[in-house]
């Protein structure tokens, strides 16, 4: 086999001819490992939910990132897709599912009502303007109203590169 | 059928009562309105409580019931007028069940107590809050109003 052979965890871990050693450090295997099965809590608040189906269907296809394991338990997630309009009452139980998630976790905010309120900004009384506004962080945010699969597959793998190139062990706790 | 026909079917029953005909509704006073909605249900078979809600009129209040009847498949929309000073009506959920969560909604939302309501709590809104968001009087220091718009000019 070629040394320059394309194989999964590219940069990160290096092959030697013949294919039976492989030369890694531990912290990056962990990384890749983390990054290429992220567990999404099945948190689908309104319309955007639907999208998120979508990109769990076969069209679309999450698996093929290793993202398609949606957990309906928080304690089982390792990100948050916070897909739709925050409502206030929802806001204390979205609080608690984020504390229930074990360390290292992730949140994506998935379209404009989770980033910023969208267009429930103005005018209501209901709504809360966005997942950051309850002190959850947020690591990815994807535009959209609502996201297309696309976008949400892209939102994902923005984040494995993020963990990917994280210095820290979990970028949740530089943050605090 | 007509609101003309319930009107006089209402006239007839109680000849006393001061009911007033609006362009789509019936207006009646607030002490009548379980009197007249037993009479409703009962003889004319009115038997669904469709909606019940208010609208804010800023010097009163109006509740309005929405109520169906499958025989004659006719909506008859009954309004009561409440003043500022006694936002308090008689609840008909003893006639109609469905009238049990959306008299809850109307308190929620407009702040009228529905009396002998079997559980008069707010529906939907968060239980801590002492204001009611569709009141034209509501303000809130986290409310963010829209902006003026110019329209396409702008």
């Amino acid at each position: 086999m070629a040394i320059n052979e394309q194989i999964p965890g590219e940069r990160i871990i290096e092959k030697f001819p013949g294919g039976e050693i492989i030369l890694t450090k531990s912290e990056d295997l962990m990384k890749w490992a983390k990054g290429s099965s992220l567990w999404p809590l099945t948190f689908g608040l309104s319309c955007c939910a639907i999208e998120m189906m979508a990109t769990g269907a076969s069209r679309f296809d999450i698996d093929r990132i290793g993202s398609g394991v949606f957990r309906g338990s928080p304690r089982q997630c390792d990100v948050m897709i916070v897909a739709g309009t925050i409502c206030v009452k929802m806001g204390d139980c979205l609080k608690k599912l984020y504390a229930q998630m074990p360390e290292p976790k992730y949140v994506i905010a998935m379209g404009n009502c989770a980033i910023g309120g969208g267009i429930f900004y103005h005018d209501t009384y209901s709504v809360v303007k966005g997942t950051e506004e309850l002190g959850v962080p947020v690591d990815v945010y994807v535009a959209g109203c609502p996201p297309r699969p696309e976008n949400l597959l892209h939102g994902i793998m923005k984040l494995q590169e993020k963990i990917k190139n994280a210095k820290q062990r979990s970028p949740n706790t530089d943050k605090k | 059928m007509q609101n003309s026909e319930v009107l006089i079917q209402i006239k007839n029953r109680f000849p006393d009562l001061a009911v007033e005909e609006t362009p789509n509704a019936l207006v009646i006073p607030k002490t009548a309105l379980l009197e007249v909605s037993t009479f409703l249900k009962s003889e004319m078979a009115f038997e669904n409580c469709h909606c019940v809600t208010a609208v804010d009129r800023k010097d009163k209040m109006e509740v309005v019931y929405h109520l169906y009847s499958f025989l004659n498949h006719f909506m008859l929309t009954l309004k009561v007028i409440v003043t500022l000073d006694d936002l308090a009506v008689e609840s008909v959920s003893c006639l109609c069940r469905s009238a049990d969560w959306l008299e809850r909604e109307t308190f929620d939302l407009f702040g009228i107590r529905f009396v002998n309501h079997p559980d008069l709590r707010r529906i939907m809104n968060p239980d801590a809050w002492s204001d009611h968001p569709l009141r034209k009087d509501f303000k809130r220091a986290d409310f963010i109003p829209r902006p003026q718009s110019q329209g396409l000019k702008g």
